[in-house]
């Protein structure tokens, strides 16, 4: 059974001061197995976001499913899940990363990713330690670990943010251009943490500019624009689909 | 559901005035905002329904006047429900509409069960007892009789809030909005009890007293997983706070979601208006 599977995905938005309704993605349909990496690839604007926060119910989903073989629940519809059932998948089982970091004020780098931690009920000693890990493997500096990441740069952001998701070693990753600001170094970092991740199970959607870096790691690519799946071939280079 | 709901709202509904034939019946009534100009009556809470889960943080937005006081009244009892029904999952409570209860085991429920932070202070102080005198009648309402162990638990629970152990005798009248504040929240927490409302409690304090009470309240909620229901008329107090968000306006809901949902994909006019003056 697929981990993930949208079928006749469609996300509008409606914007009520102008008066309109303009459909963001329309009859989208993927699926991917456990431990897959899909790529989701097309031009700005043409909705990928949309679909990584619609299944992560950041958007509200409009039609369509989105079915999700939940540790917890067994199958379910992320686009019919209760509130509570979201939040439940969100703190356990399924992570997302963005460019942008969203995290509570007045917290430190150290006490946010050991929050992701204790949130999954991590006993506090272990929580301290993996966090190190982590931020010692993203080579945040260690001066940083206790401030505020409010006035970090992108790159630094975006890598606590990366640090934050994986620590809790999500079942479903999805991953919105998670390496959009990073130095070839940095990159190289995402990469191993991502590949380690797969190889322990995760599965992950990510949506990635950098479509060399995409190419190496994804087990299929989904064009946004013919609405195609492409299977990687066995081999290595190129696709079929 | 995968677990049951601590606090179980139905229908909650609260007028004040006793209506009009042009306004008696919900389906036909024709309100300017929540006000029925044939004969003045207030429809402040029309149809509030919700659950509140354990350790969850339940947001609550709307514009003045959109009934989340008088919601919050209700709930704890300060104001008689005109109609609706409330459920604690509490095995002495269970099955029980508590809007229906004898005053007595309403009073229970206050004092055992709820704690409350009001809009304002002067409501859920005695604003000329000491600090620690404001949270043992509390202690002794929930049944304490022991001097020495309020006094000690008062004084944790002051310390809990920041409040210096040199003022704790000193009475909340003379203390800053913020401070009071602090008090407020102590006391409401000092029988323990596994819902507490949160009213406006950071409104018309200086943004760094603000912060100061939010992470309070935050910090709170994660080392003691009490439930919580936060009102706010402000999106960021809300974003800061909760996990779920139900957005009311002229006293019904009209949206209610995740957080980030409701910020980033607000569904009805109001609230994307609402969510874009944030910005
Ligand atoms: N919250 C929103 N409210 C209204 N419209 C939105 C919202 N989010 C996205 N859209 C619209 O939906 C369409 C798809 O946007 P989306 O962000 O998914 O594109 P994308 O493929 O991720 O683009 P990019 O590569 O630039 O990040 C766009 O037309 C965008 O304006
Ligand atoms: N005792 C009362 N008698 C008559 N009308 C009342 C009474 N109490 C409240 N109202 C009305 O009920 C409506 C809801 O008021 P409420 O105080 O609940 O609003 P609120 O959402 O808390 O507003 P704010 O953000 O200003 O605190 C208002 O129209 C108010 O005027
Ligand atoms: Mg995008
Ligand atoms: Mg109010
Ligand atoms: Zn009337």
């Amino acid at each position: 059974m697929a981990l993930l599977k949208m079928s006749d995905f469609g996300k509008r938005f409606t914007i009520h001061y102008l008066g309109k309704t303009m459909p963001a993605v329309e009859d989208i349909n993927f699926s991917l197995e456990a431990g897959e990496f899909i790529g989701i690839v097309g031009r700005s604007g043409s909705g990928k976001s949309t679909i990584l926060k619609s299944i992560y119910r950041t958007y509200l989903p409009d039609t369509g499913s989105i079915l999700y073989d939940s540790e917890r629940f067994g199958l379910i519809d992320l686009a019919q899940a209760a509130e509570r059932e979201v939040l439940y998948l969100r703190k356990y089982e399924i992570g997302y990363v963005s460019q942008f970091l969203n995290v509570m004020p007045r917290t430190t780098t150290r006490e946010l990713v050991e929050k992701a931690l204790l949130e999954m009920d991590e006993p506090h000693e272990t929580a301290c330690l993996k966090a190190e890990k982590a931020l010692e493997h993203f080579e945040l500096d260690p001066k940083l670990w206790d401030a505020y990441p409010n006035t970090f740069s992108g790159g630094e952001k975006l890598r606590l943010n990366i640090a934050m998701a994986t620590v809790k070693k999500p079942r479903l990753l999805l991953l919105d251009e998670p390496t959009a600001s990073l130095d070839q170094h940095s990159k190289e970092k995402v990469r191993e943490v991502i590949q380690a991740l797969k190889a322990s199970g995760t599965t992950l959607v990510g949506i990635f500019h950098d479509i060399e870096f995409m190419e190496e790691l994804c087990d299929s690519v989904f064009y946004m624009q013919t609405q195609e799946l492409a299977k990687k071939a066995q081999a290595g280079v190129g696709y079929e689909s | 559901m995968f677990e049951e709901a601590l606090l179980h709202v139905c229908n909650l509904n609260k007028q004040f005035g006793s209506g009009c034939s042009q306004c008696s019946n919900p389906s036909s009534r024709m309100l300017e905002k929540n006000y029925c100009p044939a004969c003045g009556t207030v429809y402040a809470c029309q149809d509030i329904s919700f659950d509140l889960f354990p350790g969850e943080i339940l947001g609550i937005v709307g514009e003045s006047g959109s009934g989340k006081s008088t919601m919050m009244q209700c709930m704890y009892f300060d104001e008689e429900v005109t109609s609706g029904e409330a459920f604690i999952n509490d095995t002495t409570l269970e099955g029980e509409n508590v809007f229906a209860l004898s005053s007595q085991k309403k009073r229970y429920i206050r004092n055992n069960k709820y704690g409350m932070v009001y809009q304002n202070p002067v409501h859920g102080l005695k604003m000329n007892f000491s600090s620690v005198g404001n949270i043992a009648e509390k202690l002794i309402a929930a049944g304490n009789r022991h001097v020495a162990d309020m006094e000690q638990t008062s004084r944790e629970l002051l310390e809990s809030v920041h409040i210096p152990l040199f003022r704790m005798k000193e009475e909340p009248q003379y203390f800053s909005g913020g401070m009071q504040q602090r008090v407020q929240i102590a006391k409401a927490l000092s029988n323990n009890p596994p819902v507490l409302f949160l009213d406006e409690v950071t409104t018309g304090l200086d943004l760094s007293v603000q912060a100061n009470v939010l992470d309070l309240i935050k910090n709170i909620q994660r080392e003691s997983g009490i439930s919580m229901i936060v009102v706010s008329h402000d999106l960021a107090v809300i974003r800061m706070l909760a996990d779920r968000t139900i957005v009311m306006l002229n006293g019904s809901i009209i949206e209610e979601g995740l957080t980030d949902q409701i910020l980033e994909d607000p569904q009805h006019a109001y609230t994307q208006q609402l969510v874009y003056s944030l910005l």
